[in-house]
């Protein structure tokens, strides 16, 4: 049995405690041992993104060395696993710890299916989803192919996703275009991160998104956040809710009322 | 001075036409996705592409010279130039030599880093800009907005305004058809008359001494074809070893910057015409330095096609004058600084790191990471502002303590679920002028886990 040392993002920490269950829960179900050490804090991407590395330092050190006793470190979050993965050999020197660090540290949808090799996940979820594809989990981490790059189509959380019954997904004019969070660029240049985010949601909305998903809650995070001033705005919902069993609050699902589908 | 933010915030401002922006050039990027994804070994094309390139900058002095020696045997005068000034100076003295009044000048961003023009007219002559985009930002007093569609900023109903004003078009006029045909006898006139041709050099060729100017309206050709003196302005990034490996970057250069398979004109200029005169320019202005940083050198691959400004989804909401720099958009927010960290400190933000244009760049910079790397060095040369160092310093306190994490958060928690709308939505609030902030709930996920586990 794998044994998981859970990396819960700062931000999920304080305000989505359910993502980080959820995370858990699923990796639980498929037969991790999983444990979430609370000496974690931040994994210092905000710093280090904003040009402070010395600010970031030593929350990186402190990361490696809470999770220096799990064969493996899981997080809900395609942005934060790219920060260990790729950028912290920017911060620090390259040390066999450092390089054991960040070959053992996943986001939850490529550990699910590169390690565990999970093909489907139960359950059911009738409902249209609008998959917002974190831009560090595509362009960082490859979690799927970037429209970009030419080469054979992938895609780990909608692999995971279609087997679900009733599921059905949004079709998107902009595939996985930036939702213009990017951590404190969203503060520094807010009139054009939110002209982004109100782009990527007209998006979906011409798509028939019903609930709207993502592997990073930080991109959801600032969606829901001008969804929410809108009239009628869709529910959001991290990828790990929905494969943990999770259904949405405030929709009914459109295949169980008349058979409709949206 | 004011910095990408505050310009954006403008443009912005103007939803319709921050929309008209975004999507002109969504449009474009949109055709270089489908003109690529035709050809199975793009991937390979861009991997090859890149290591020539990079290849040749890390042989760059050995190259230079055998382009001298090469383009001297085909009886070219080739010059060098360490900075702008020097550039100005030597172009000015051979159009001077050569008594020539006016000029016509093919498209050139080196001319614009350089700024040539106002040189020469200060020097009392007439500079013509061909490329119909440039010619429109030319007349307008302006500097061009995207490095291939200067003046993707403007509409043609504007265009028919300046039109009107400087070539006596119809008022009103907003028809391309009718105004392109304008556009087309008015630099017709021009060519006719010039005494000199400048242009500017896409590719310059090691071991031939040539050099492959690329346009798609073919005034390169008119304007060298017909003045008996060519000037070729070119950075000394330009060079690519060998004839072979031309195709490559012809390939990849009209498909990334306008989904074209390849420009309309293709010209290679192999010594001057019968009768005539070529001289290259060779320019530095700040590339060796480029050169020598291990953070930045591959920027010097860039080949200007400016798919990354297509792509990017900040350029296209911002539009191209925010930058305040020659060329904008990613690639020009990492060339910006390496000119002057200070006047450009701010473009290195003015990017939400998504890495489009990495994915997107024909020569696979690594641009998303560049820019970060800028961000570092504008922090550690003192040129971040307290109000952006400060708050970073005090959340690492902060996090370096969880126990204090854990206090904070719950205080942070309470409060926003206690205090009022107004109070929480404040004008200090960055955040939340255009968006909710999530809801605070009572517990965390530390406070949750330790619960389950008990």
């Amino acid at each position: 049995m794998p044994r998981v040392g859970l990396f819960i993002p700062c931000y999920i920490d304080q305000f989505y405690p359910d993502v980080g269950l959820a995370t858990l829960e699923v990796l639980e179900q498929h037969g991790c041992e999983v444990d979430y050490p609370a000496a974690q804090t931040c994994c210092g991407q905000p710093m280090a993104n904003t040009g402070c590395t010395d600010a970031a330092v030593p929350l990186a050190e402190r990361m490696i060395n809470v999770f220096a006793p799990y064969d493996y470190v899981v997080a809900p979050s395609g942005s934060c696993v790219a920060m260990v993965r790729e950028h912290y050999t920017d911060l620090l020197p390259l040390t066999n710890k450092l390089q054991e660090f960040q070959a053992k540290t996943f986001e939850l949808c490529e550990f699910l299916t590169d390690v565990l090799k999970v093909d489907s996940i139960s359950g059911s979820f009738p409902y249209k989803v609008g998959v917002h594809q974190s831009c560090h989990g595509l362009r960082e981490l490859r979690l799927a192919r970037s429209s970009e790059t030419v080469g054979d189509d992938f895609d780990k959380a909608r692999q995971l996703l279609k087997s679900l019954d009733g599921i059905s997904f949004a079709e998107l004019t902009r595939t996985d275009e930036c939702c213009g969070f990017g951590g404190t660029f969203a503060v520094h240049e807010e009139a054009v991160s939110c002209m982004m985010g109100r782009d990527r949601l007209a998006d979906h909305r011409a798509a028939g998104t019903e609930v709207l998903t993502a592997g990073d809650m930080s991109c959801l995070m600032h969606l829901n956040g001008l969804n929410q001033r809108h009239a009628q705005p869709f529910p959001v919902m991290h990828i790990a809710q929905i494969l943990a069993g999770r259904q949405p609050e405030g929709i009914t699902p459109v295949n169980s009322t008349d058979g409709s589908v949206a | 001075m004011a910095g990408h933010a505050q310009l954006a915030d403008k443009f912005v401002a103007n939803e319709e036409r921050a929309q008209w922006h975004d999507k002109s050039l969504w449009f474009v990027r949109h055709k270089r996705d489908n003109i690529s994804h035709s050809i199975p070994e793009w991937e390979t094309l861009r991997e090859t592409a890149s290591q020539v390139k990079l290849h040749t900058v890390a042989h760059l002095a050995q190259y230079l010279e055998e382009f001298e020696t090469n383009a001297k045997k085909l009886g070219v005068t080739v010059h060098w130039a360490s900075n702008a000034a020097e550039h100005n100076e030597i172009v000015l003295s051979i159009l001077q030599e050569h008594n020539v009044k006016r000029v016509v000048k093919s498209k050139s961003m080196l001319t614009e880093e350089c700024h040539l023009n106002p040189h020469l007219e200060a020097a009392g002559m007439e500079v013509v800009d061909t490329d119909l985009g440039e010619r429109i930002v030319q007349l307008r007093k302006e500097p061009p907005s995207h490095i291939v569609l200067p003046a993707i900023h403007i509409k043609k109903e504007e265009v028919g305004e300046v039109f009107h004003e400087h070539l006596g078009t119809e008022a009103g006029a907003s028809d391309p058809g009718y105004l392109t045909e304008a556009a087309r006898q008015h630099l017709r006139e021009n060519f006719l008359a010039a005494d000199a041709g400048i242009t500017g050099v896409n590719f310059g060729i090691a071991s031939t001494g040539g050099i492959v100017v690329c346009t798609n309206e073919g005034n390169a050709d008119l304007g060298t074809a017909l003045p008996n003196l060519h000037i070729a302005c070119m950075g000394i990034e330009k060079l690519i070893p060998s004839p072979d490996h031309l195709s490559l970057y012809t390939r990849l250069l009209a498909r990334s910057a306008t989904g074209q398979p390849i420009t309309t004109y293709t010209s290679h200029f192999h010594g001057p015409k019968p009768g005539g005169e070529m001289h290259i320019v060779l320019v530095d202005n700040g590339r060796s330095d480029i050169l020598g940083s291990d953070d930045f050198r591959r920027s010097l691959s860039c080949i200007r096609c400016g798919a990354c400004m297509n792509t990017c989804p900040v350029y296209r909401r911002s539009g191209g004058h925010s930058y305040q720099s020659t060329v904008p958009g990613p690639i020009g927010s990492i060339l910006g600084p390496s000119q002057n960290a200070k006047e450009h400190s701010s473009l290195p933000f003015a990017c939400s790191l998504c890495g489009s244009c990495t994915d997107v760049c024909p020569v696979k910079i690594d641009l998303h990471h560049q820019l970060l790397t800028w961000r570092k060095e504008i922090y550690v040369r003192g040129l971040l502002p307290f109000s952006k160092t400060f708050p970073m310093k005090v959340m690492s306190k902060v996090f370096q303590r969880p126990g204090l994490y854990a206090f904070g958060g719950k205080v942070a928690r309470k409060a926003l679920r206690l205090m009022p709308r107004w109070m929480i939505y404040n004008p200090l609030n960055g955040w939340g002028r255009q968006r909710d902030l999530p809801e605070a709930p009572k517990e965390s996920f530390r406070d949750l886990y330790k619960k389950r586990k008990k």
